[in-house]
């Protein structure tokens, strides 16, 4: 009996990474701008969906894939009423979403009827970080009563951002959150990130958010 | 936890790996996991020896190289290995960094045994 050792040098996720770029090259095709919305539960995901389709469904439609660990629609429900097209994946209690999950997803959207897809992943600073989409933009809604340590706690995902919102700013006042130190942490990790204060209860900063986002579907579609 | 999508990507990788090099078993799979990537603790052992079961790679031992996480201030070009949390140029305090290692997450290598050849 031989022995001996054999050299692999391969990222452990390559196979998720090429379905990744499969969903990349499908959802271009379309012209589709597409976000991988990740946040911790409870840091208003769906409302924050919710608040961005309002400012948009007038001359853009908007696709959304959500994932959630049980078979519960409430995420989905809320979305259709909201006037656009939903699908729910539910993961079987993985913590996050991968490639294959998304793939799915999309194979039951009409593709041909949407310009911008959200996709709300579960809620999880740890394990999405892990797993390309091929989504154009990775977005993290950070929200103000977490606390301002988190892009110290959770390193991983804020380094492949494109887009971070700050989200619940009209509780600032009421709780001891360092915008300073948060920033500082966001700064050492993704410089230049483009970064959106918001809340959806006053509507602070989703003017400012959507028209960014209107710009980018936009640029997409020349 | 994702330990067992993880799991089964590794043994995805070995046993390609393994079936081209002509291999009857892989004795051990060697990974290379940065401090700042996913987080993946030593309980990956117990899935991938319940995945691994009847497959080429049944009975391998999993061996993890950690990689430190090591920072470069891009303000005074100190440079500088994380022990804890994430901190700012211990030197000047600059938030400017960059980060030199720490987000690695590979298979590196396989051991491997082959059945000599027969006569």
């Amino acid at each position: 009996m031989n022995t001996n050792r054999v050299a692999v040098v391969e990222k452990i996720l390559t196979a998720n990474d090429q379905v990744a770029l499969h969903n990349r090259t499908l959802l271009d095709e379309h012209s589709i701008l597409s976000i991988n919305i990740m946040a911790s539960p409870g840091a208003g995901k769906t409302s924050f969906i919710l608040e961005t389709i309002k400012f948009l469904a007038l001359d853009l439609r908007i696709g959304v894939v959500e994932g959630d660990t049980a078979p519960v629609t409430i995420d989905a429900d809320k979305i259709i009423a909201a006037g656009m097209p939903a699908v729910q994946i539910n993961t079987g209690g993985d913590c996050h979403l991968d490639a294959m999950m998304l793939q799915a997803g999309l194979k039951q959207l009409p593709l041909d009827q949407i310009d911008i897809l959200i996709v709300e992943n579960v809620g999880n600073l740890v394990c999405p970080a892990a797993f390309n989409l091929g989504t154009h933009l990775n977005l993290l809604i950070a929200s103000v009563p977490e606390g301002d340590d988190k892009p110290y706690k959770y390193p991983a995902i804020y380094r492949g951002l494109e887009v971070l919102i700050i989200n619940k700013t009209d509780l600032l006042p009421y709780i001891r959150f360092n915008m300073d130190f948060f920033r500082q942490g966001v700064e050492m990790l993704n410089p230049g990130v483009a970064t959106f204060p918001v809340s959806c209860v006053t509507g602070e900063g989703l003017p400012a958010w959507t028209n960014w986002l209107r710009s980018r579907s936009a640029v997409l579609k020349k | 936890m994702h330990e067992l999508s993880v799991s089964e990507s590794i043994l995805d990788i070995a046993s390609r790996h393994a079936v081209q090099a002509g291999a009857s078993r892989v004795t051990d799979v060697h990974l290379v996991i940065g401090r700042l990537s996913s987080f993946v603790d030593d309980s990956i052992q117990f899935y991938w020896d319940f995945l691994s079961e009847n497959t080429i790679c049944a009975g391998a031992v999993l061996h993890f190289e950690r990689v430190p996480a090591r920072l470069l201030c891009l303000n005074c070009q100190h440079e500088y290995t994380l022990d804890a949390q994430l901190e700012p140029c211990p030197a000047c305090h600059s938030p400017q960094i960059k980060v030199l290692t720490g987000e690695e997450f590979r298979v590196d290598s396989i051991e491997i045994q082959k059945e000599g050849p027969t006569a």
